[in-house]
C-alpha cells in the first residue's frame, strides 16, 4: 500500500473533523470558524486534487486504487474506490464548494446557526457518495448529505424557504425509504452489496429470479432518479433550489450531479455489456425520460420569470440532457456528457450566485413576485455624490452617466453565464454541446461511422438539444434586457471583495476550459472507456487484498526463514 | 409466519402511503414513521426468517447459513431504524417551524379556498 492509497478516506475524515471542531467551539467565535472552514475545504480540494492526478500515475491501465477501511476482505467489508470518474467529481465538488464558501462568508453565514459545520458534513456526505463502492454505504452517504441539506436549505429561515424545505425533506424521506427497499430486494437476490461483486453476480442470477432484481433495480433508480431530477419525479426541485440562499443553491448545483453520478456508476457497473439476461435494462427509460425532461423544463424556462428560477431550471435541462446521453451506453456520447456535466455545473453554480446580486440591485419599491421575507436587509445604497458634480434643475449630476464597475461586471458575468448555460460559442459550454451532438452523429467516432445509420432516438436528442438552447437563449436574453437595459435607474449593488471572487473563480474556470477542453475530453474519454469496460474496475476492487496483521507477518517471516 | 410478516409490511406500506398523501402535516409525519417501520421489515425479512437462530458464530455449531441467520440484514436494520428516527425528529421540527411561520398545518402552508 503507497501513501496514496490512504489519501482516499481523507476527504470523508477532513470533513467529518471539522465538523466536529466546529460544533464544540459553540454558537461564538464565527470569524474564527470561517477561517477553519475555508482552510479545510481548500485542504479537501487539494487532497482531491492529489486523487486526481496520483490516480493517472498508476501502474494499473484503468487507474482505480481501492481502500479498505478497517481492512476486512474484499466483498464482505466496506471498500473506497476513486477511478477517473470519481476523481474528477471530487475535483468539481471541491471547486463549487470553495466558491460557494467565499460567498456565503460576505454575509450569508450570519443569517442562521451552525452554517460552517452544516456545510463541512454536506460535503463529507458528497465526498463520501463520489467514494463508495458499496451499495448501502452509498444510502448511508447519502443520508449524510441529504441530513446536512435540510439545515443548509432551511438556512436563512423564512416563510418561502421553510415551505419549500418541508416539501424537499417529505420528497428525500420518501426517495431514502424506497432506496432501501431496493437495496434490500438487490441483496435478498444476490447475497451481496458490494457493486464490483454484483456487477459478478448479476449475470448468473437464475431466471426465476430475475425480475425481483429488475425490480429491486427499478426501485433503486427511482429514488436516484428522483435527486437527479428526472421528470416526473423533479417538482419538488424547483422551488426548493430557487428558495435557498445563494450559496447554499450554488452547492446545491452538485447535488443533482450525485443522482446522475450514481446512475452512471451503478447502471454501467450491474447493467453492463457482460450482464447476459441484464444487459443494458431499462437504458430506453433513461434517454426517453431524459428527453421528457428536457421537453418539460425548456418549456417551463420561457415562462419563468425569477432568475433564480431559471436558474434551477437550466439545472433540469442539463440533468436531463445528461441522462438520456447516460441511456445511450455509447463510449464517446458518455465522454461528452461527462465534459458538459463539468462545464454545467461550474456555469449553473455561478448563476446561482450571480443571480442573488442582480436581483439585489431591483430597488426595494419592486416587490418579489413571491412573498419571501428576507431575512437581511439588501444592502443596497445610492452612490454617493461627489463633492463638486455640477448639478442639473432636478439635483443630478450633469456629467454623463458612469456605467458602475459592479453593473458592468453583473452584466458581462451574467453574459457569460448565458453563453456558458445556452452552450453558444466561444465559451466551453459550446464545446460540450458540441461533442454531444459530434458523437449522436457519428456513434462510432469521427469518419468511421459512414455506414452505422443514426438511431431515432439519437436525431431525437439531437433535436431536443437544440431546442432546449434555443429557449434558454430566449429567456436568457429576455431577462437580461430586464435586469441591465431597462431605463429605469437604479442604485448599483454594492459588492464585497468576497462576493465577486467566487464568481471570476468560476467562470475564469469554465474559460480555461474553453482553452484547455482538449485533456478535459481525453481525460473524459478514457473515463468513458473504464466505465464501458466494468471488468477493470470489477477486478481492480476484487483484487485488493487486506493488509496482513503484524503477527501474519512476522509468522509469514519465520517461515520463509525456515527452509 | 412469512404470511403473517408480508401482511404486517403490506398493512404498514398501505397506511404510509395513504397519511402521506394527506394534507396535513402531521399525517405526512405519521406516514414517513409507518413507512419506514414497513421498509425496516422488509429489509428484516430479506435476509429468510427463521425461528431460534442466532446470527453470531457459537462455539460447537456449524458456521454455514443453515445454522444461523443472517447477520447483514440485521445490521442494515439497525443503521436504517437510527437514519429514520433522526430523519423523522429533523422534519417534526420543520413541522414546527412551519406551523409558526405560516400558521397553518397545511403541507402547502396556506389553506386550500373554499
Amino acid at each position: 500500500m503507497n501513501p496514496l492509497s490512504h489519501l482516499i478516506i481523507a476527504p470523508i475524515l477532513l470533513p467529518l473533523l471539522t465538523a466536529a471542531i466546529m460544533l464544540m467551539l459553540g454558537e461564538k467565535h464565527r470569524p474564527l470558524k470561517a477561517r477553519i472552514n475555508l482552510l479545510s475545504t481548500l485542504t479537501g480540494l487539494g487532497i482531491a486534487i492529489a486523487l486526481l492526478v496520483g490516480s493517472q500515475h498508476q501502474a494499473s491501465p484503468a487507474a482505480i486504487g481501492v481502500y479498505l477501511p478497517s481492512n476486512w476482505p474484499v466483498p464482505f467489508g466496506i471498500a473506497l474506490v476513486v477511478d477517473r470518474l470519481s476523481a474528477l467529481m471530487l475535483v468539481l465538488t471541491g471547486i463549487v464548494a470553495v466558491c460557494a464558501l467565499l460567498f456565503a462568508m460576505a454575509r450569508w453565514d450570519r443569517a442562521g446557526a451552525s452554517f460552517h459545520a452544516l456545510f463541512q458534513i454536506q460535503l463529507m456526505g458528497l465526498y463520501g457518495a463520489f467514494l463508495t463502492a458499496d451499495l448501502f454505504n452509498l444510502f448511508v452517504f447519502f443520508e449524510v448529505l441529504l441530513a446536512a441539506s435540510y439545515g443548509l436549505m432551511l438556512h436563512g429561515s423564512g416563510r418561502a424557504r421553510v415551505s419549500a424545505g418541508l416539501h424537499y425533506i417529505a420528497i428525500n424521506l420518501l426517495a431514502s425509504s424506497l432506496f432501501l427497499i431496493g437495496a434490500a430486494l438487490i441483496y435478498g437476490v444476490t447475497g451481496t452489496l458490494n457493486m464490483a461483486d454484483l456487477a459478478l453476480k448479476v449475470p448468473l442470477v437464475p431466471e426465476a429470479d430475475r425480475g425481483l432484481l429488475h425490480a429491486g433495480a427499478g426501485i433503486l433508480a427511482i429514488a436516484f432518479l428522483a435527486k437527479a431530477g428526472m421528470w416526473p419525479l423533479n417538482f419538488w426541485l424547483v422551488p426548493a433550489y430557487s428558495s435557498a440562499s445563494a450559496p447554499v443553491a450554488a452547492l446545491f448545483a452538485i447535488m443533482t450531479k450525485v443522482g446522475i453520478y450514481t446512475v452512471l456508476r451503478i447502471w454501467t457497473l450491474l447493467f453492463s455489456g457482460q450482464a447476459g439476461a441484464s444487459a443494458y435494462f431499462a437504458g430506453d427509460w433513461l434517454v426517453y425520460g431524459g428527453m421528457t425532461t428536457i421537453v418539460c423544463a425548456a418549456l417551463a424556462i420561457i415562462a419563468a420569470q425569477r432568475l433564480e428560477r431559471m436558474a434551477s431550471l437550466s439545472i433540469l435541462v442539463s440533468a436531463g440532457i445528461l441522462l438520456s446521453a447516460v441511456g445511450f451506453a455509447q463510449p464517446n456520447l458518455t465522454a461528452g456528457a461527462l465534459f458538459y456535466l463539468v462545464s454545467s455545473t461550474l456555469a449553473l453554480s455561478a448563476l446561482f450566485l450571480l443571480a442573488e446580486l442582480i436581483e439585489r440591485s431591483r430597488s426595494a419599491i419592486e416587490q418579489p413576485l413571491e412573498e419571501d421575507v428576507e431575512p437581511l436587509p439588501r444592502p443596497v445604497e445610492p452612490q454617493p455624490l461627489r463633492r463638486g458634480t455640477n448639478l442639473d434643475d432636478e439635483q443630478k449630476a450633469v456629467v454623463g452617466q458612469v456605467i458602475p464597475w459592479t453593473m458592468a461586471f453583473l452584466g458581462l458575468s451574467f453574459i457569460a453565464c448565458a453563453l456558458l448555460i445556452i452552450g453558444m460559442p466561444p465559451l466551453s459550454g459550446f464545446i460540450g454541446k458540441l461533442s454531444l451532438l459530434n458523437a449522436l452523429l457519428n456513434p462510432l467516432g469521427l469518419g468511421a461511422s459512414a455506414e452505422v445509420p443514426v438511431s431515432t432516438a439519437a436525431w431525437c436528442l439531437l433535436g431536443l438539444l437544440v431546442f432546449s438552447g434555443l429557449a434558454s437563449l430566449i429567456a436568457f436574453s429576455r431577462v437580461g434586457i430586464q435586469r441591465f437595459w431597462s431605463p429605469e435607474e437604479r442604485p448599483s449593488p454594492v459588492l464585497r471583495r468576497y462576493e465577486y471572487a467566487p464568481i471570476v473563480i468560476l467562470l475564469g474556470l469554465s474559460i480555461a476550459l474553453t482553452f484547455k477542453a482538449e485533456p478535459l475530453m481525453r481525460y473524459t474519454q478514457a473515463a468513458a472507456d473504464t466505465l464501458n469496460h466494468p471488468q477493470q474496475y470489477v477486478m481492480a476492487v476484487l483484487a485488493t487484498r487486506a493488509v496482513p496483521s503484524p503477527e501474519a507477518k512476522a509468522a509469514g517471516a519465520t517461515l520463509e526463514v525456515q527452509p | 409466519m412469512e404470511e403473517v410478516i408480508a401482511i404486517a409490511i403490506g398493512v404498514l406500506a398501505a397506511s404510509g402511503v395513504w397519511l402521506i398523501l394527506r394534507p396535513r402535516t402531521f399525517q405526512v409525519v405519521m406516514g414517513l414513521c409507518l413507512l419506514s417501520y414497513g421498509v425496516n421489515l422488509f429489509i428484516f425479512s430479506m435476509g429468510s426468517l427463521f425461528i431460534g437462530k442466532e446470527p453470531i458464530v457459537k462455539d460447537g455449531v456449524t458456521q454455514d447459513l443453515l445454522h444461523y441467520t443472517d447477520p447483514l440484514p440485521q445490521a442494515l436494520v439497525l443503521t436504517a431504524i437510527v437514519i429514520s428516527f433522526a430523519m423523522t425528529a429533523l422534519f417534526l421540527v420543520v413541522l414546527l417551524a412551519s406551523r409558526g411561520l405560516t400558521g397553518t398545518d397545511h403541507v402547502d402552508g396556506r389553506e386550500p379556498k373554499e
